[in-house]
């Protein structure tokens, strides 16, 4: 038997055989003369010459190329269609020191995944894109692709693609050329050998910048469909040597491989016993001195609180709800929301409750914080009989009277523009409704407010306010102890 | 522990890292946005990932490479933006890849509004995307059990391999109340089957084809024998006062809350009136009901949404006891009285019947 050296073989990261087919082991599911088979030999190659087989996690979405873990012998993930950037961004960044490489169709990347592959490039995710452009939609059978030539005859482009009704070919190179973060975009061909050499060149150099973690690359390759196109072998790759280039210029298109710097590594994480300071969660604190004496006193405070957006009404409440917890009793806290945040009224519900609290929905209030004149419009009738009903007004307007709910009306408002902001009225309304009804202690309400408000002048005013409020109810009789 | 006044949206992604989950991909709606930018205050502080994405389309498939390189990982919307995930929670259940989802439901259908609703029941509860598959659901009704369940939502994704959803309405998500938080997790090891770009992982495939028949129908019994397990072990419901229940109120999130108000009212009037609430809405509580039917004159389901969840209850009773249903929608919140009245209501006709049984 005469003896022989191998002088090419089956790239080492291919699969001896292929038995993650069902049948045909031994040979790929693609058509004579498909580029598909060219470019994963390519990939192939350049993996096993960067040394990164056990690195490599390969990407394929939806088209023919969907198979392409029955072939390669790396991590695979297969996606969802068009979304193959998306995917490896976040594989890429789950897993730093892994080779990401996304290999997409023309339908998939740049119709479908046409949101997603432009992002991640503008993101400059650190990932390798092989975009593989025949022109068509080969896996379902020939239908009209966003690169498909003008004036091409595809399944769904009967009388041959027209600029009026599908537009022209998408230019995928020159398009994401134009973004600042992509580091490397060249767009080759399979029209020959010596094209088929540089596309190898220009795989092989899209991968190493990932290798040396720099940013964005992606090589198009303009490939034959023999089958769809409906053309020998031979004759497809003629057509993307000749015909596919006055469309689709061969070319680097960006390549900054020698300027560019490493994309940032992420920083070391955090020790674990670090987190719950940097999430300012309270574990193992020890309990405040009012928690521990919880209240004997039957509380169940049910407050509404309503006014203008910027009259402080989430913040009286949130005041009142976080003195509540230091008192140790149950709270909750209900906001209005949304567009009503940004303009018009506002409104929340605050319970504080000795028992735990069922709904924090406050229907039937026993008090009732009505920072404006509308507020007390809509809400006055639902206080329940022997509630409070503090209203922002030197008087109750006519007709609004009810006899059987205790009634502060004080311009709260101007008092506290006297103090100096007249956004401080809130705080004045509070602490007329702490002195009126006696709850809460001095102590809570002032720590709720350190916690809630951070400028030392605010605290000032505030505390003024809160005095300010207290002698008001103290004035008109109002005082509980 | 000291307990910390806390918004829901925000125990989420605080329960979320404690929990170990360092991975956050998401897109901006009201009224989920507060998880979001919460996420991105904290995430990297803790030395993860948190990225707004271009698209929910986008997020759900983040989601899914996240989870197939073996990390924690989550998202959260509303409504529109549930809706555009489903694809990829298809594609996540196929693949058999954990994933926490937050839904803060909103009003719908369309643009709606931002007001709370729960009208994402069916498109959550039932797997809203393509093909044969379930997510588990998790239904806070306080901000408590928004940092709890989501704590468990993670341990739930992991042993079923499975996206499992926080379901939870914009009131829950926008109000805060006392939470107590568990103390740090470490980021748990990738798990064997993940796609790491390692030696060890080198031979991993996620993949949710099957091209033959036989492959996938054996592939769709397997995720089938996991909801039957998750069925039978995960089921997860609040029985509030139901000993002696002659009237069972059905609702979760928000509404139990309420439900369990008109509880009180009710029982203040002379009425035996208890409270199911499913704290899992997949699995099903159906058991309990079916318990609870035995005793129950009535039930009375009551939803922020069409009758989504009157379908279960009754699938569940099987025509054994009437199931009432009180319904508000777009954005509207039923008041306890106004639960209250509509009690009444059901309940008097029922009183008549059975004076006239024993009369």
């Amino acid at each position: 038997m005469a003896s022989y050296t191998v002088a090419y073989e089956k790239s080492k990261s291919f699969f001896e055989a292929y038995e993650r087919k069902a049948e045909l082991q031994h040979q790929t599911h693609y058509c004579p003369g498909c580029g598909h088979g060219i470019v994963h030999k390519l990939i192939a190659n350049a993996i096993d010459e960067l040394g990164i087989q056990d690195r490599t996690i390969l990407i394929t979405p939806v088209g023919c190329s969907v198979f392409a873990y029955y072939y390669f012998d790396t991590g695979n993930i297969q996606s969802a269609h068009g979304r193959a950037a998306a995917v490896a961004t976040a594989v890429k960044r789950a897993r730093p020191d892994s080779i990401v490489l996304s290999y997409q169709g023309d339908g998939d990347l740049a119709a479908i995944g046409s949101a997603e592959i432009l992002h991640a490039a503008n993101r400059g995710e650190g990932i390798t894109v092989i975009f593989i452009n025949n022109a068509i939609y080969g896996m379902t059978g020939g239908q009209v692709a966003p690169t498909t030539l003008l004036g091409q005859k595809t399944t769904t482009t009967p009388f041959g693609r027209s600029e009026w009704n599908e537009g022209y070919p998408l230019k995928v190179a020159e398009l994401l050329a134009s973004l600042e973060a992509p580091v490397y975009i060249e767009r080759v061909g399979l029209g020959n050998n010596k094209q088929i050499m540089q596309a190898g060149r220009a795989v092989r150099r899209a991968i190493e910048n990932q290798v040396r973690g720099l940013g964005f690359s992606l090589v198009e390759v303009l490939s034959p469909c023999p089958t769809i196109w409906k053309l020998d072998p031979v004759d497809a790759q003629r057509r993307v040597r000749e015909e596919m280039p006055k469309t689709f210029p061969l070319g680097v298109f960006r390549d900054r491989t020698k300027e560019a710097a490493a994309r940032p590594r992420p920083p070391a994480p955090p020790p674990i016993a670090e987190i719950p300071r940097i999430l300012s969660v309270a574990n193992g604190l020890p309990r405040t001195k009012a928690e521990s004496q919880r209240s004997t006193i039957q509380v169940d405070l049910r407050v509404k609180i309503a006014g203008f957006g910027g009259q402080g009404v989430l913040m009286l409440g949130e005041v009142l709800a976080e003195a509540g917890l230091d008192a140790g009793l149950e709270v909750s806290w209900l906001p209005s929301y949304g567009p009503e945040m940004r303009s018009g009224t506002s409104n929340c519900h605050v319970r504080l409750a000795s028992r735990p609290i069922d709904s924090p929905l406050v229907s039937r209030p026993n008090a009732l914080l009505a920072l404006n004149e509308p507020s007390l419009d809509k809400f006055l009738t639902s206080v329940e009989a022997g509630g409070w009903v503090l209203y922002n007004g030197a008087a109750l307007p006519d007709g609004c009277a009810r006899a059987d709910v205790h009634t502060i009306s004080e311009n709260f408002t101007q008092l506290a523009d006297e103090l100096g902001d007249s956004r401080a009225g809130n705080m004045v309304m509070l602490g007329a409704l702490l002195e009126a009804t006696g709850m809460l202690s001095g102590d809570s309400i002032r720590t709720a407010l350190e916690r809630l408000v951070k400028s030392q002048r605010w605290l000032e005013i505030d505390r003024q306010a809160l005095g300010r409020g207290r002698e008001v109810a103290r004035r008109g009789g109002f005082h509980a102890s | 522990m000291r307990k910390q006044l806390t918004k829901g949206n925000e125990a989420i992604v605080k329960s979320a890292i404690l929990a170990g989950c360092r991975t956050f991909y998401g897109y901006p709606i009201t009224p989920a946005s507060e998880i979001a930018e919460a996420a991105a205050l904290y995430m990297p502080q803790a030395g993860g990932v948190f990225l707004q994405a271009e698209s929910e389309v986008a997020a759900i498939n983040m989601l899914y490479g996240a989870a197939a390189a073996g990390v924690r990982c989550m998202t959260a919307s509303s409504g529109p933006g549930i809706s555009l995930m489903q694809e990829g929670i298809s594609y996540l259940a196929g693949a058999e890849l954990p994933c926490v989802i937050a839904d803060i439901m909103r009003g719908g259908p369309g643009l709606g509004n931002i007001a709370p609703e729960q009208g994402d029941y069916h498109q959550v509860v039932k797997g809203g995307g393509h093909g044969n598959y379930r997510t588990i659901v998790l239904a806070p009704d306080s901000v408590q059990e928004m940092a709890g369940l989501t704590a468990l939502a993670f341990d739930l994704a992991d042993e079923y391999r499975n996206p499992v959803v926080v379901l939870a309405d914009g009131y829950i998500g926008q109000m805060m109340e006392p939470v107590e938080f568990p103390p740090a997790s470490a980021p748990r090891p990738a798990p064997g089957w993940a796609v790491q770009g390692t030696a060890e992982a080198r031979r991993n495939l996620i993949t949710s084809i099957y091209l033959e028949p036989d492959g996938l129908e054996a592939h769709v019994r397997k995720l089938d024998a996991k909801y039957r397990q998750a069925e039978e072990r995960e089921v997860r419901a609040e029985a509030w006062r139901t000993e002696d229940a002659e009237i069972v109120l059905v609702g979760y999130g928000i509404v139990a809350r309420v439900l369990k108000a008109v509880v009180e009212q009710a029982r203040a009037c002379g009425l035996a009136v208890g409270l199911l609430r499913p704290i899992t809405l997949y699995p099903f509580p159906s058991g309990e009901l079916q318990r609870l039917s035995r005793r129950a004159r009535m039930f009375l389901v009551v939803e922020l949404s069409n009758g989504q969840l009157w379908e279960d209850v009754r699938l569940a009773v099987e025509g054994r006891t009437p199931v009432e249903l009180y319904t508000r929608v777009g954005g509207n919140v039923p008041s306890a009285e106004e639960v209250l009245a509509v009690l009444w209501g059901k309940a008097r006709p029922l009183a008549e019947r059975e004076e006239l049984v024993h009369g």
